[in-house]
């Protein structure tokens, strides 16, 4: 909690990089994770991509909710770059690349 | 933990008290609607309610003034979801489109159920922008583009959604902390009020931001659809045809069917009840026989989905039921959203609504002062309770402004509806104005009055410009509060006592504040808390 003038300069960078990466990288993460949900569920296809999109939000929900929970910054941001990346591959993998 | 649900709150909370207040009187948006102009004719319980008679009268107009049409339909009169107004009896018909559009132009008449004539339109009531007014502001604010509105009240929600959820697992004691009410000991009141609040309508919250979310689900999360159907407006109309249509269909032209129409009416009758068939519709797609299909009255969590039975429009034969393209996720947005609207519940269910949302109004104000309150200590523990401190005093005067002058706002936007000129040009543009500019103006008053003043005062004027309502009401219809109670108008005298009790409430919480602020007590009592910040 900050208390006027003992927060250091490393303290309020650590917190916006926090910040960022839960939001901005959630963001990025969940928006993968639900491509591929959307691909692999066995449903009509628009029925597979409403029920994706639907449940982005909880996910999204959970990640940030664990990106300020968990001790390590770096795990934050390696979460949500490497899982971005991962889940990008496997939906360019699972054939999304050619439909838009 | 503890520190995103503090912050997430503090940014979002004057959005998301708009957001509440303006959702929670959407609840009763016909009946605001109703209030707001009173010279409008409502339409009366009809006398014919035979089905059959009622489809001889309308086919015979059809016939008449659209022989051949993309569609017809037949709407009876019935009453509205949740015992609401009647349905007016009306037809209504799709030219044929022309070439390179999907649908044609539609026309509708209202008809006289007794005798099937065509009805002049009622004269026209005053301009207003009505309870719907308010209900739209709730996702589309006001002087901000449409796209810009969703996504900062889409921000808002889910930030409120994580503070909900984070806030549960804050408060790890939560269901003994509901039962802790410490009354009268500053910050901790304000605490116990808060969890209180929020724990008692804790469903209802997780319900309403989550199903309003979806509503706008592909503007706030469209990963999914876009990378699938592409963002081309072209190929991206392709999931809705797959998920409402099962594919693309082309109207053939129709006319009046030849199969009697009576035996398929007695058959829905059956099935549902007479008084249940909302309506008639007469339609083709293009190398199928014409269709009659009948539709049950929308009812329930099928609100937008209502039952539907489909017959041959030569043979009369029944056809089978139309495939659920939708699935069960279809089905789930359906509850969703019906659930968020509720405009399936009746009267009684509608006030479990707007009390919920006045819970929510309760739940972000607390939060709001709870917030401030605690910043106050922490200056005041460093010694700096002398100096005012720039940024906690625009965030009381803002939470000021918004928590006592938004329904000081709101009240003048219905001083509006019966104070501007019945002709006015605008008149519900106006009316807008008339809400913002007074809103603006207890922000100035915040800003330049000594902080308890400007709580107690605009806590006042709320409570006065509540308990006006009703006069001016009084003094400027036939309507008046007595009017209405003696003819048992509860749409009329509902708002009335309405505005009276919020009025009532106010009053209370303007006298509370008062007493807990006076500087006589700040004087002798333990806590700083109750110091004003500035000196």
């Amino acid at each position: 909690m900050s208390r006027g003038k003992s927060v250091s300069a490393r303290y309020r960078w650590a917190v916006a990089s926090r910040v960022a990466g839960a939001f901005l990288g959630g963001y990025a993460l969940i928006s993968a994770a639900t491509v591929v949900l959307a691909l692999v569920w066995p449903l009509p296809k628009a029925q597979a991509v409403l029920s994706a999109t639907m449940l982005s939000f909880a996910f999204y929900t959970v990640f940030v909710i664990w990106a300020f929970h968990v001790r390590r910054l770096r795990w934050v941001w390696g979460v949500a770059l490497g899982g971005t990346a991962l889940l990008s591959a496997a939906a360019w993998l699972l054939g999304a690349g050619g439909a838009a | 933990m503890a520190w995103l649900h503090t912050w997430v709150g503090l940014v979002t909370g004057w959005v998301l008290f708009f957001v509440f207040v303006m959702g929670t009187a959407g609840y009763f948006q016909q009946e605001i609607t109703r209030w707001m102009q009173p010279e409008r004719v409502v339409t009366p319980a009809p006398v014919e309610t035979d089905r059959v008679i009622l489809t001889e009268r309308a086919m015979k107009r059809l016939a008449e003034v659209a022989p051949v049409a993309a569609s017809w339909r037949i709407t009876f009169p019935y009453r509205q979801p949740g015992d609401r107004a009647w349905q007016n009896f009306s037809i209504r018909w799709e030219e044929m489109p022309t070439e390179g559009h999907e649908y044609g132009a539609s026309s509708n008449e209202r008809l006289d159920p007794t005798t099937g004539a065509v009805l002049p339109p009622d004269p026209e009531p005053r301009e207003t922008a009505g309870g719907n007014g308010l209900y739209r502001m709730h996702y589309t604010l006001h002087y901000l583009p449409y796209d810009w509105a969703i996504r900062i009240v889409g921000v808002a929600t889910m930030l409120m959604l994580l503070a909900i959820v984070s806030g549960v697992i804050t408060h790890k004691k939560i269901f003994k902390d509901f039962f802790t009410f410490r009354p009268g000991k500053g910050q901790r009141s304000w605490l116990d009020a808060h969890n209180v609040v929020s724990v008692m309508a804790l469903p209802f919250f997780l319900m309403i931001t989550y199903s309003g979310l979806v509503f706008f689900l592909f503007a706030y999360m469209p990963a999914g659809k876009d990378v699938i159907y592409g963002t081309d407006p072209e190929t991206s109309e392709a999931y809705y045809d797959e998920l409402y249509e099962g594919g693309e269909h082309k109207h053939a032209p129709i006319g009046r069917p030849t199969a009697p129409l009576a035996p398929m009416i007695a058959q829905a009758a059956k099935a549902w009840g007479r008084e249940q068939i909302a309506a008639l519709v007469v339609e083709r797609q293009e190398g199928e026989a014409p269709e009659v299909v009948l539709e049950h009255v929308p009812v329930g969590l099928k609100l937008y989905d209502a039952a539907t039975l489909r017959f041959n429009a030569d043979t009369g034969a029944r056809l089978p039921d139309e495939p659920n393209f939708s699935g069960a996720a279809g089905e789930t947005q359906s509850v969703l959203l019906n659930l968020h609207e509720g405009a399936y519940a009746d009267i009684w269910g509608r006030w479990v609504y707007f009390a919920s949302g006045l819970l929510g109004c309760a739940m972000v104000g607390t939060g709001l002062v709870l917030w401030t309150v605690k910043r106050r200590r922490f200056h005041l523990n460093e010694d700096r309770w002398h100096q005012e401190h720039f940024g906690l005093r625009l965030v009381e005067s803002l939470n000021v402004a918004t928590i006592a002058g938004l329904p000081l706002a709101v009240a003048g936007f219905f001083w509006a509806n019966r104070l501007l000129p019945i002709g006015m040009m605008d008149r519900a543009a106006w009316e807008y104005h008339s809400l913002f500019a007074l809103w603006l103006g207890t922000l100035f008053y915040a800003l330049g009055r000594p902080l308890r003043r400007a709580w107690v005062e605009l806590l006042w004027a709320s409570c006065v410009a509540f308990a006006c309502v009703p006069l001016l009401n009084a003094l400027t219809t036939l309507r008046g509060l007595p009017a209405s109670l003696a003819e048992g108008d509860w749409v009329f005298a509902g708002f009335d006592l309405t505005m009276l009790g919020l009025a009532g409430t106010f009053a209370f919480m303007a006298r509370k504040v008062q007493l807990r602020l006076r500087p006589a007590a700040a004087a002798m009592a333990p806590q700083p808390v109750l110091r004003e910040a500035q000196a």
